[in-house]
């Protein structure tokens, strides 16, 4: 897996999780350039169809996150958000997208050293599983 | 004048489809009079000669049923498309892909493996799978080619509308056939059913609480079931809310859950992803481990949110 370097997509909270990597970057921490952030209203907005079609459109890994449990600004977002999650995963592993390969963390808006160690989790674990459509790349099909 | 001809076709299908067309029954009679049905090979004597013979667009509609998995079946849709003014997506496997689809859950090779040397019931001791080409006796035998992947019939070729379910009623077949020969279609691409979920029109609606909750799903061996409740008020997986309607309710009033056959709702791409969505949302839980364990009481869930619609969702099978 020489110099692979993996596409990230976080969807992450505009009242907290964005405000945490925000955080973290006033503050000039560093984390890995693999990670491409769309920003959402609650964590709860992201439709799994916008996970799936992450994957289908080459992300290796996809990352949601939320205000911390309890916190979010829409009352039970989050809630939802974990609970499709749970399925989701399992529904992914079915796909052959393992479930290390989709995260739910939560981060709230002063947690910008949370928000630099997840990302950091996230590429170094996709990087010991490799490219996500490594066969079809191989099959010529992508 | 000519009366206006009509042909329909078989591809990756069980047959059903065809069944449904039959269940017309007399209706099928008051359709022969008004149109000539040129080609069926089920039902009536045509050849493949025959069709191509026709100049294109000379047959008026064609409705075609099955999902794409051999190049033969891919080189008639497109002969079809050639000689149809419309083409018509006849049931589910057409539609979306269908039960068929459910395959892209696997390699063309463990499919056939399974089918020609593991199942019980097969008894093949020299390993023999099918091949596009032997030679028996000299002579050169063919068999069309067995696709990688399973397709629904518009990622093959352009289709003008379609006709939902596994299968369609007979009376939806019979209002698509009627507005084909009376001048009465929808805007070309519409699917011809209902444009709101299954739920409704659902004869169980009346009872439904606003607010559904769920802590674990039963399956249906696990529970006896009230025959006029709403499945999902009872803990058993309906996918009504997430399913268009235009079926009459059939199973919910043959007493049974609906599985998603009519696809979904306008403007909705991953059929899956969306009852997934709807479902999750109605658990009534907020601790991770118990998440888990209701999570747990759906199996099978990618087979159950994506029986109709594999071929044709998001990410099309396994990746
Ligand atoms: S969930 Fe099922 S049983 Fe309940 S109203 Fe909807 S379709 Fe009917
Ligand atoms: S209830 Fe659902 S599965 Fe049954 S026919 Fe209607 S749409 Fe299809
Ligand atoms: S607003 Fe942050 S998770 Fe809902």
């Amino acid at each position: 897996m020489n110099g692979f370097e993996p596409k990230i997509v976080g969807f992450l909270c505009n009242w907290c999780s964005y405000e945490g990597a925000d955080s973290a970057g006033r503050a000039r921490k560093e984390y890995p350039a693999n990670l491409r952030v769309v920003r959402v209203l609650c964590s709860g907005r992201t439709d799994p169809q916008f996970i799936i079609e992450a994957f289908k459109e080459g992300a290796d890994g996809v990352m949601i996150l939320g205000c911390p449990l309890g916190d979010c600004h829409y009352q039970d977002g989050n809630f939802q958000t974990l609970r499709r999650y749970t399925v989701l995963k399992k529904v992914l592993a079915q796909f052959g997208i393992e479930e290390d390969r989709l995260r739910l963390d939560w981060v709230s808006a002063n947690e910008g050293d949370k928000f630099v160690r997840i990302v950091w989790e996230m590429v170094n674990g996709i990087k010991k599983l490799g490219p996500l459509h490594q066969a079809r790349v191989e099959n010529g099909k992508t | 004048m000519a009366k206006p001809k009509i042909a329909l076709y078989w591809c990756s299908s069980c047959g059903g489809c065809e069944e449904s067309v039959i269940d017309l029954a007399e209706d099928l009679l008051t359709i022969a009079a008004i149109a000539d049905i040129v080609f069926w090979p089920i039902a009536i004597d045509s050849k493949y000669k025959d069709v191509a013979a026709m100049n294109d667009g000379e047959i008026t509609a064609t409705l075609i049923n099955g999902a794409i998995r051999m190049d033969e079946q891919e080189q008639m849709a497109k002969i079809l498309r050639r000689k149809s003014k419309l083409l018509i997506a006849h049931g589910s496997c057409a539609h979306l892909g269908g039960v068929a689809g459910l395959a892209n859950f696997y390699k063309a090779e463990d499919v056939l493996n399974r089918a020609y040397k593991e199942v019980p019931t097969v008894r093949n001791p020299q390993g023999i799978l099918p091949k596009v080409k032997t030679i028996e006796s000299g002579r050169e035998v063919r068999l069309p080619f067995f696709h990688d992947t399973v397709k629904s019939l518009d990622q093959i070729v352009d289709i003008d509308y379609y006709i939902p379910g596994c299968p369609p009623t007979p009376e939806l077949i019979k209002e698509a056939i009627m507005m084909v020969l009376e001048d009465g279609l929808p805007p070309r691409g519409s699917i011809l059913a209902e444009k709101k979920a299954l739920c409704d029109t659902c004869p169980r609606r009346d009872g439904r609480p606003d607010k559904l909750k769920i802590k674990a799903f039963k399956r249906l061996h696990e529970t006896e079931w009230d025959p006029a409740r709403c499945f999902l008020d009872q803990g058993i997986i309906c996918l009504g809310p997430a399913t268009r309607g235009g079926c009459s309710a059939r199973c919910i009033n043959a007493n049974m859950p609906c599985r998603g056959c009519f696809g979904p709702i306008d403007n909705v791409r991953d059929q899956g992803a969306k009852s997934l969505s709807f479902l999750t949302s109605i658990i009534d839980s907020k601790d991770e481990e118990e998440l888990k364990k209701i999570a747990d009481s759906i199996p099978d869930p990618a087979g159950l949110f994506y029986r109709y619609s594999l071929a044709s969702s998001m990410l099309r099978g396994r990746q």
